[in-house]
């Protein structure tokens, strides 16, 4: 067995929490069962992860299998990466039916066609998702296992979920083998980033409940604020003003759970507007301003902001178009007229 | 707490109202609560209020209000925000000693957003004490609701030799040392 193979199994099994590694193995299935039950989980992960390389070499493992236990590993741990959707776009509207063998065919044509030095490897999952492993070389080195790309491709859907190599040059040729191989004619990033791959899938395949603008709000039914006070001699003075920050908090957000975002950007591109007999800062350069919200759970902490009395309701509609509008990262441009004194600082 | 409020005075003798203007509704209810359960020798009904003007459709239910407390989030510009803009609804009596500003997050100094000074000269601008404290803390935030029933009570005129106003200015000399 490859050496560099041994070291990446290694190092994969080194990865996981100990108490899962027997789970993961048994979902790679490489190893039989009878060999799982010579090994020895209650030992040092170090040790766990020798004897997991010595049966590999038995069983004479390549590199396509050691792949195979990254994407199972990545899969589990998805949350560990950050992941950006890309939306592709059909030129005519001719309908066709989707073949996974000609996919992975035209797919890995079109990459090799490119890079000689890549290691491709495609796993499907229950969910209709295709999970695509590529290890990129270069024409004159060896793939680098460690620095590889994730895309995950829903058939029926024109949306891509990319985790991206930190080797940047690569995207360009990700890209184009993705269009070719699913018959689309363009693809472009949504501006949509996350960790959380499945929120990502809630916004763009619409499965969370939000009513959206256009929806007529319920009638709220009466003590359905949540801020009732079991003792009555505590007043709350501003009740009707809590329903109505509850109702708009209702119209805007919806009553479930939100999509996990962790960041929203705004970059401002817009010029510096001064008095002309002032004299200063009349350039034409424009106003270069980021704007950056983070929080472990952004959407909520949104929701949250009205109702914990930080901010006025509702919510400046740059803050809560992100679930409806699919994106994450904005470029706020002059002709919009939108200004930062308009947000609402959490 | 309004202006006009003061020409309805129905003095309850054993019930004093503190009113709570501030904008972190969660950190207010908890201290209420935790005055309610202070041991004393009157009754205390507590209003809480995002900010003033109280909404007039309720002003027939209000008793006379005690102490006003302005509680400012040193984390969030927005709550000295909103304090600074209710202030101008508070009947100029109350300055003479029935209203006091209460600093809350102060146990977090890296998050702050106010400068403590733009409080202390608010303070020093309506004639009323700054009460500085952190009240995630279980023990700040027993100690604060004891000063504050102390304040209360001194406010209603309960504590015989003091008042409001000799009590105010006693604070003022401790801070201007």
């Amino acid at each position: 067995m490859d050496e560099t193979v041994a070291e990446y199994i290694r190092r994969t099994v080194l990865k996981i929490p100990r108490d899962e590694i027997k789970m993961m193995l048994q979902k790679w299935g490489f190893l039989s069962e009878a060999q799982l039950q010579t090994l020895n989980f209650h030992q040092i992960k170090d040790n766990i992860s020798q004897e997991v390389v010595q049966l590999c070499e038995e069983n004479s493992a390549d590199i396509k299998q050691a792949a195979a236990l990254d994407i199972i590993y990545n899969h589990i741990y998805q949350n560990k990466r950050m992941w950006s959707v890309y939306q592709m776009k059909k030129s005519g509207e001719e309908l066709e039916y989707f073949d996974i063998t000609d996919f992975k065919k035209k797919f890995k044509r079109r990459l090799r066609s490119a890079l000689k030095n890549v290691t491709i490897t495609f796993k499907e999952y229950e969910d209709n998702a295709i999970w695509i492993r590529v290890a990129w070389g270069t024409p004159h080195k060896k793939p680098n296992q460690y620095k590889p790309s994730y895309v995950v491709y829903h058939s029926q859907t024109p949306y891509v979920f990319i985790s991206s190599s930190v080797l940047k040059s690569t995207l360009p040729l990700l890209c184009q083998a993705l269009i070719v191989a699913s018959n689309y004619h363009d693809i472009r990033e949504m501006e949509l980033r996350s960790h959380s791959l499945n929120s990502l899938k809630d916004i763009v395949f619409k499965r969370y409940s939000q009513n959206f603008q256009t929806d007529t709000p319920k009638p709220l039914q009466g003590g359905n604020v949540e801020t009732e006070n079991a003792d009555i001699r505590i007043v709350q003075e501003n009740k009707s003003e809590k329903e109505r920050i509850h109702r708009l908090n209702q119209e805007v957000f919806g009553s479930g759970p939100q999509p996990k975002l962790e960041f929203a950007q705004y970059r401002l591109e817009t010029m510096f507007k001064s008095d002309p007999k002032m004299d200063v800062l009349d350039k034409k350069e424009p106003f270069r301003c980021l704007v950056k919200f983070s929080s472990p759970h952004l959407l909520e902490s949104l929701k949250s902001l009205a109702p914990a009395g930080m901010a006025d309701a509702p919510l400046s509609p740059l803050l809560t178009c992100i679930p409806h509008k699919a994106r994450n990262y904005f470029k706020i441009r002059e002709k919009k007229g939108l200004y930062p004194e308009s947000f609402v600082s959490p | 707490a309004v202006r006009g409020r003061c020409a309805d005075v129905r003095l309850s003798a054993l019930s004093l109202c503190p009113q709570f203007v501030g904008s972190d509704e969660e950190l207010q209810r908890r201290l209420a609560e935790t005055i309610l359960q202070e041991k004393k020798d009157f009754n205390i009904n507590i209003h809480l209020a995002t900010s003033l003007p109280l909404p007039s459709e309720r002003d027939h239910l209000r008793p006379r209000i005690d102490l006003v407390v302005f509680m400012i989030d040193i984390k969030s510009k927005y709550s000295l925000k909103n304090v600074e803009t209710s202030l101008a609804y508070v009947d100029a009596s109350y300055f003479l000693g029935k209203v006091c500003f209460l600093v809350t997050g102060v146990g977090r100094k890296n998050d702050c957003s106010i400068e403590t000074n733009a409080v202390c000269k608010l303070g020093e601008a309506y004639c009323s004490p700054v009460l500085f404290c952190e009240l995630e803390l279980e023990g700040v935030r027993v100690a604060t609701a004891q000063r504050l029933v102390r304040m209360l009570g001194i406010c209603a005129g309960h504590i015989p030799g003091v008042s409001a106003l000799s009590f105010v200015s006693l604070m003022r000399k401790s801070n201007d040392d």
